[in-house]
């Protein structure tokens, strides 16, 4: 294991799960004793080698780990500044990261000789992964889907019916993410002996954030040593999209201690920031709150009541965010800035048309800004975007919203 | 010491009058603002008439992770009614120029009244005359969010105990847990399960090895058979959903109410206390 120094920005969270005043275990006393059970099982596994070598032969063999670090030279002529390059997590077996974190969380499962496994899931990316998974290894699977999102995304939850997952539509609340998240948090407060929840972003209660950081740290690890292999140094700057943030802490997460690396969160724009509840940017327009586990910047009225957020991404669309992204902003070691749907959809079209590759609508936002400010860069700038996910899923809304095509 | 004032509480005199009389206490839920305001007084008034002991009054919220279908759905019937925290503290202080005796404890979660700032809500919420806490998302870890500032504050931060509460963890629950314990009698949420009365009162047994604390238990706690099995054993029966489910069968399509909502809900709590004095006879 690597050797931090005092003043690392790697060393969060503390024994209690805080990023400064972020993270924590705001959870219902029935799933206390389940969440110090997964944080001592997890504590194992991260000291045991067989532990990991079962994780490393499955990235490899199964996911098709290391994923490409690609000079996009369309890309970087057309913009006509910075070195482009894409970190092509899209290429992952399931088409997204999301199958970083479940193998690990399912190999820990196993561990805990847990035999049922739940999920929420937004897009259907993280849903599934955990039925993919959930098959390779021949557990039960239950993926709980807000129903808006079960319309909006019909190839992924007839994937997951394939794969042999229940897909449970979520009628509650406003029936998106947020409200699947509390669907699947009912579950397991009530199915505590058997059931293993598999959160699928970078947030919930302490050990989740750190767990599923530790899980995602693959995508910046590959990158930094790939970089140095292409290149010779360091990126000069890394993009990527945040809903969660899974993929974001998983690209940053490595080079937070190298100073030189600028790094850049995009979160969903929307119609745009001003508009009142049109947008999922949790850093931009919310503020410090209490939800799903933990405390973290939260999309919310002055009530305390959580709002919906709006995003053409069914992945960027939650009301919340990972902790330690809101301890980074607070830090200030990463730069937050957003991207509306608009802006997204062009960046995915310019993708498909000079790269040949079409990414989903969540990295299209990272995309957006890379757009934007990659152009003012010098020439040998290296600029790194997380393509986190495929666009398949997305291809008929896509067609919807650019009407005629 | 925080539990120095206790012995003075509503709630104590509660359960000091309650056990005199040889019985369980009856505890009732309702939610603020259900199906609005003006009515939602008008049950929470007529609830101790009927039998009420103390008074649970939730406090809703958008995301409310640890209930049932019958407490979310009143929980957003509330809100599209306008019932903010500030209305609940509003609903208390309104209940208490009436009644000066019977305890009010708020149930819900912790975002609101962290936003609202807990310093300033303990203070309000003081002043208008609330006894005590039940907030679902605060474990111990997290006790010095809320749990010991409103210790200071003289207001009395409920604990709930679950069947996963082992015997390890217990102490460190009932750590700063004052008024009484709320056990949850079965792993799941509000209104759903019905629970195993033997379980019931063995965990009710092993809770009070550990405290002198009075102890309630709730959770899928449906009619008067069921609250005098549970009054057997427990000090108080807490009974939320049942008595929602009561009140939204009065409701029309636009989730309109009257009088028969008071009604239904009084003939409710009328046979649960019935059900909670028979018990021990």
């Amino acid at each position: 294991m690597t050797v931090l120094a005092s003043n690392s920005l790697r060393q969060g969270p503390d024994a209690r799960g805080h990023f400064g005043i972020f993270g924590g275990r705001f959870v219902a006393e029935t799933l206390m004793p389940l969440i110090l059970s997964l944080e001592e099982a997890y504590e194992a596994a991260r000291r045991d080698p067989a532990y990991h070598a079962e994780l490393r032969g499955l990235l490899t063999h199964y996911v098709g780990r290391p994923s490409p670090l690609y000079f996009a030279e369309r890309m970087t002529e057309h913009l006509g500044g910075a070195k482009i390059y894409f970190k092509r997590e899209e290429l992952n077996h399931t088409g997204a990261h999301k199958i970083n974190n479940v193998l690990g969380q399912i190999l820990l499962a196993r561990r805990m000789g847990k035999s049922r496994i739940i999920a929420e899931t937004g897009a259907g990316q993280h849903g599934v992964a955990t039925a993919t998974a959930c098959a390779r290894f021949g557990l039960e699977c239950i993926v709980y889907m807000g129903a808006v999102d079960v319309e909006r995304q019909k190839p992924n939850v007839f994937r997951m019916n394939m794969l042999g997952a229940k897909v449970v539509p979520v009628q509650s609340g406003a029936r998106t993410l947020k409200d699947a998240m509390n669907e699947a948090l009912r579950d397991w407060v009530t199915n505590v002996d058997n059931t293993f929840y598999c959160i699928g972003t970078a947030a919930g209660p302490h050990p989740y954030p750190a767990m599923v950081r530790d899980f995602q740290c693959v995508i910046g690890d590959e990158t930094k040593q790939q970089m140095l292999e292409l290149e010779g140094r360091l990126p000069d700057s890394a993009f990527a999209c945040i809903g969660g943030g899974s993929n974001a802490i998983g690209l940053f997460h490595p080079f937070l201690d190298d100073a030189s690396v600028a790094l850049y969160g995009v979160e969903a724009a929307g119609h745009g920031l001003e508009v009142e509840n049109g947008h999922a940017a949790s850093l931009a327009g919310g503020r410090p709150g209490v939800l799903h586990g933990n405390r973290t910047y939260l999309l919310m009225d002055d009530d305390g009541q959580i709002l919906e957020g709006h995003s053409i991404s069914a992945g960027l669309d939650y009301p919340g965010i990972g902790p330690e992204h809101s301890w980074l902003k607070e830090t200030g070691r990463v730069t937050y800035l957003s991207a509306t749907d608009k802006e997204a959809l062009a960046a995915f079209q310019l993708c498909a048309r000079l790269e040949g590759i079409i990414p989903a609508l969540e990295p299209a936002h990272a995309l957006a800004r890379i757009i934007e400010i990659a152009p003012k860069m010098p020439r040998d700038h290296l600029m790194v975007l997380g393509l986190s996910g495929r666009g398949d899923k997305d291809l008929f809304q896509v067609a919807d919203h650019l009407g005629g095509m | 010491m925080l539990t120095g004032k206790a012995m003075t509480s509503r709630i104590d005199k509660r359960f000091a009058q309650c056990r005199a009389e040889k019985r369980a206490a009856l505890v009732t839920f309702i939610m603020a603002g259900d199906p609005d305001a003006a009515l939602s007084l008008d049950i929470l008034k007529a609830l101790p008439k009927s039998g009420a002991d103390i008074i649970e009054v939730g406090m809703p919220f958008s995301d409310p992770m640890a209930d049932g279908p019958a407490i979310q759905a009143a929980g957003l019937r509330a809100m599209r009614a306008g019932m903010t925290l500030k209305g609940v503290l509003a609903q208390v202080e309104a209940f208490r120029r009436d009644d000066a005796d019977t305890p009010i404890v708020l149930m819900g979660y912790y975002n609101p009244i962290y936003v609202y700032g807990v310093d300033r809500f303990l203070a309000d919420a003081k002043a208008a005359g609330v006894d005590g806490l039940i907030v679902v998302d605060l474990p111990p870890e997290e006790d010095v969010e809320l749990c010991l500032p409103a210790l200071r504050a003289g207001v009395s931060f409920i604990r709930l105990a679950t069947p996963t509460t082992d015997d390890r963890r217990l102490p460190a629950v009932l750590a700063n847990t004052s008024g009484f314990v709320y056990y949850v009698s079965v792993t799941g949420v509000t209104g759903q399960k019905r629970p195993d009365y033997s379980k019931v009162a063995t965990a009710v047994r092993r809770i009070k090895a550990h405290t002198d604390l009075p102890v309630a238990v709730g959770f899928g706690v449906k009619d008067a058979a069921a609250a005098a099995e549970i009054g057997a054993n427990a000090d108080a029966v807490v009974v939320g959903s049942a008595i929602i489910d009561a009140l939204a069968r009065t409701l029309d399509a636009d989730n309109r109410g009257g009088p028969a909502a008071v009604a239904a809900v009084s003939k409710l709590v009328n046979e649960l206390a019935a059900g909670v004095a028979s018990a021990r006879r």
